[in-house]
């Protein structure tokens, strides 16, 4: 491909990606707009408060197992070089709490909750059933949307945190029940380390700006979606790509921030 | 009570990439009166109803209501007054399939209205009577087969006595036995409640049947007027149905 | 919209269980307290304070009674630490306060030793009241320090005295800590 193509190509693509973001940031204020104006949609919320939150439980709570059993492993191997055994607990309940907690439970909810949201809203546009809603005068963002999103938003925070106690509990499991680690070092050094303004509250901020990024991305690539199958499956796939990618690089700046 | 709408529509426009749906289209729908807009796939029929629906806006040309409002330029709070005027009936019936047949149908009252909700269940079983639905409240409504997901969207079209109601392909999917029950149902409805009546259509027979006002659009523009004369009268007309007749048998069935 | 009650039950149960679990991580392993049982502000200057942070502990006899509220640099450019302690505790005016490390690599906190009880020439009241200064402190222990002084009492022969790895603040018994 000779180079002026490639560069108008580029181009094009740079002016494409901005004007996205435009919308992007439109639709959310919108969205946010139609949430916290009347008619509060109490029976829909609790309806997808069970979609994202309830429905999620079984695999946070499974992950967070596994992912704490494998810190408690890692960590203890490690540790034992420094002669820190003792201080597992400080360890897989910092690494949690802070990092692991909020994020990966942000990328197994995105996978999970995000996608379904993004498919179901985009299979409403192809049925036409929110041009439905529109010929009843009702708004689709404030019917649809809003829900979905302050759902996710409110679930976020609530599944982090159990995902983060599964995971302590499954460095105890490893550490001090099958690696023979003392149970006392593991809790008392646990609680010496952990900071309720530094750490616990950090870690609940971040999953609330995970969950919100990802019920943005959910709702604003299933609204946008193209209505056919294809449209459908391609507002779940890009949904999870989209929305993995902000929780990371999201994760360093308020990192970054939280701790000054 | 009803106020039934006249809608006219004045030199519409509207290009989609290289293609031109619409060039110059003028017509009348008028009041009371069942019109059925036809013509060949892609001739930019549904996009017709979508524009009255104000769900798109043309590129250029005016679409005026009871001579005065042009749709086309509307604000947002005007185009939801207008809707509140319109039942749309969509081809797929387009009701929420997470919610029952019933709470679909009562949705316009609890968003709109300040009745009881005894008073919504009497609305909602008197619409139902209507369209001649029974004992479908509690079900799905990918529970229902497809004549029945038509009379549930009408239902709930009508619920809110429309002045005006719009259909997209009333009778796709059909069988013909269906297919004239809900022509009746759709002529009585035009009689009791005198509301106009827009109708996308393919069916060749249920147009001839039902409307009182055709609106036939060809490559080279629209032809709209009387149907019977129509058909008498413009060799267009007559030959759009006559060749329409056969492959419409082997369409319009399901 | 009617919705099974089975449904809502499982969003009351998850939503509940959630914010237990938030406020079991926030009291059991992040140590909030509701306002607790501080509120007795005194003060002690350092030479050296190490590694000691806000918020780090204070102790007496190995028992938390409250934290360090902030630090800050003295005019006379020592280190001015104002601790937030248990108001009911009644503290001798001769205790002591010294900045011990928990463990070798641990955080550094503050322990506190109530003095015999003497008078010191005052007639006021025996015990620390708001806004007093604890007059017997001991800094805290740099590594490198005490390393630095082994190896040069090493290298300079036994001749050398002076081994105590710290220097206390004033008369009060030297003492480091590790738990």
């Amino acid at each position: 491909m000779n180079p002026a193509a490639a560069l108008r190509a580029l181009g094009a693509r740079s002016i494409a990606l901005v004007r996205d973001l435009g919308r992007f940031a439109l639709f959310s204020v919108r969205l946010v707009a139609a949430g916290v104006q009347p008619p509060w949609r109490a029976r829909r919320l609790i309806r997808e408060i069970y979609d994202s939150g309830v429905l999620s439980l079984v695999i946070v709570c499974i992950s967070g197992v596994a992912v704490g059993a494998v810190l408690g492993l890692q960590g203890h191997n490690t540790l034992v070089r420094f002669g820190a055994a003792g201080q597992l607990g400080a360890v897989v309940g910092l690494s949690l709490i802070r990092e692991l907690g909020p994020v990966l439970t942000s990328l197994l909810v995105a996978g999970r909750a995000g996608s379904a949201m993004a498919a179901e809203i985009a299979s409403m546009k192809v049925t036409e059933q929110l041009d439905g809603l529109r010929m009843m005068s009702v708004d689709p963002l404030d019917f649809v949307g809003a829900p979905k999103a302050l759902a996710m938003v409110l679930s976020m925070p609530l599944l982090a945190t159990l995902f983060t106690l599964f995971g302590i509990f499954g460095g105890y499991l490893v550490g001090v029940v099958v690696l023979g680690g003392d149970p006392g070092s593991y809790i008392s050094t646990l609680q010496d380390a952990v900071r309720f303004t530094e750490d616990v509250v950090g870690g609940l901020l971040k999953a609330g700006v995970f969950g919100v990024l990802v019920a943005l991305i959910a709702t604003y690539r299933g609204f946008t979606a193209h209505p056919s199958s294809a449209g459908v499956s391609a507002a779940a796939t890009s949904t999870v790509v989209i929305a993995s990618v902000a929780t990371l690089v999201s994760d360093y700046f308020i990192t970054a921030l939280w701790g000054y | 009570m009803a106020k039934p709408i006249e809608i006219e529509a004045q030199g519409l426009c509207y290009t989609r990439g290289s293609r031109v749906i619409m060039n110059q289209l003028s017509c009348v729908f008028p009041r009371g009166r069942i019109s059925v807009l036809a013509g060949p796939s892609g001739s930019g029929k549904t996009t017709l109803l979508r524009m009255i629906a104000c769900l798109i806006r043309p590129d250029q040309g005016a679409l005026r209501i009871d001579g005065e409002a042009d749709l086309t330029e509307l604000g947002l709070g005007a185009v939801r007054a207008f809707r509140r005027r319109v039942g749309m009936l969509f081809q797929g019936g387009a009701l929420l399939d997470s919610m029952s047949v019933f709470d679909n149908v009562a949705l316009p009252l609890r968003e709109h209205s300040e009745l009881g909700e005894a008073e919504i269940r009497d609305e909602v079983h008197r619409v139902f009577e209507a369209v001649g639905l029974d004992s479908v409240d509690a079900l799905l409504p990918g529970q229902l087969s497809g004549g029945m997901v038509k009379r549930a969207g009408l239902a709930r079209a009508l619920i809110e006595k429309p002045d005006l109601l719009l259909c997209d392909e009333p009778f796709s999917g059909l069988d013909p036995p269906t297919v004239r029950r809900i022509e009746e149902l759709l002529m009585q409805v035009n009689q009791s409640g005198g509301a106009t009546m827009l109708i996308t259509s393919h069916h060749t027979e249920s147009t001839r049947r039902m409307a009182d006002h055709l609106v036939l659009l060809l490559d080279d523009g629209a032809v709209s007027g009387d149907t019977k004369a129509l058909l008498q009268n413009d060799a267009r007309v007559a030959e759009f149905f006559a060749e329409s007749t056969s492959p419409a048998l082997a369409k319009g069935a399901p | 919209m009617r919705e099974s009650p089975r449904l809502e039950i499982w969003v009351g149960a998850f939503v509940l269980i959630g914010l237990a679990a938030i406020a079991y991580l926030s009291v059991a392993i992040g140590g909030l307290t509701a306002g607790g049982p501080g509120g007795l502000e005194i003060i002690a200057s350092f030479d050296e304070i190490g590694g000691l942070k806000s918020r780090a502990r204070v102790v007496v006899g190995g028992v938390k009674v409250g934290q360090v509220k902030s630090v800050a640099l003295a005019p006379d450019f020592r280190a001015r630490v104002t601790l937030d302690i248990d108001r009911r505790l009644e503290l001798p005016l001769d205790s002591s306060a010294s900045i011990l490390t928990s463990g070798v690599l641990g955080d550094q906190y503050i322990a506190l030793e109530p003095g015999g009880g003497d008078d010191m020439g005052g007639k006021g009241p025996k015990f620390l009241a708001a806004g007093d200064e604890i007059q017997y402190t001991q800094g805290a222990v740099i590594l490198e320090r005490l390393i630095g002084k082994l190896i040069q009492n090493l290298g300079s022969g036994p001749s050398k005295t002076d081994a105590s790895d710290a220097e206390p603040d004033s008369g009060a018994a030297s003492e480091e800590g590790s738990k």
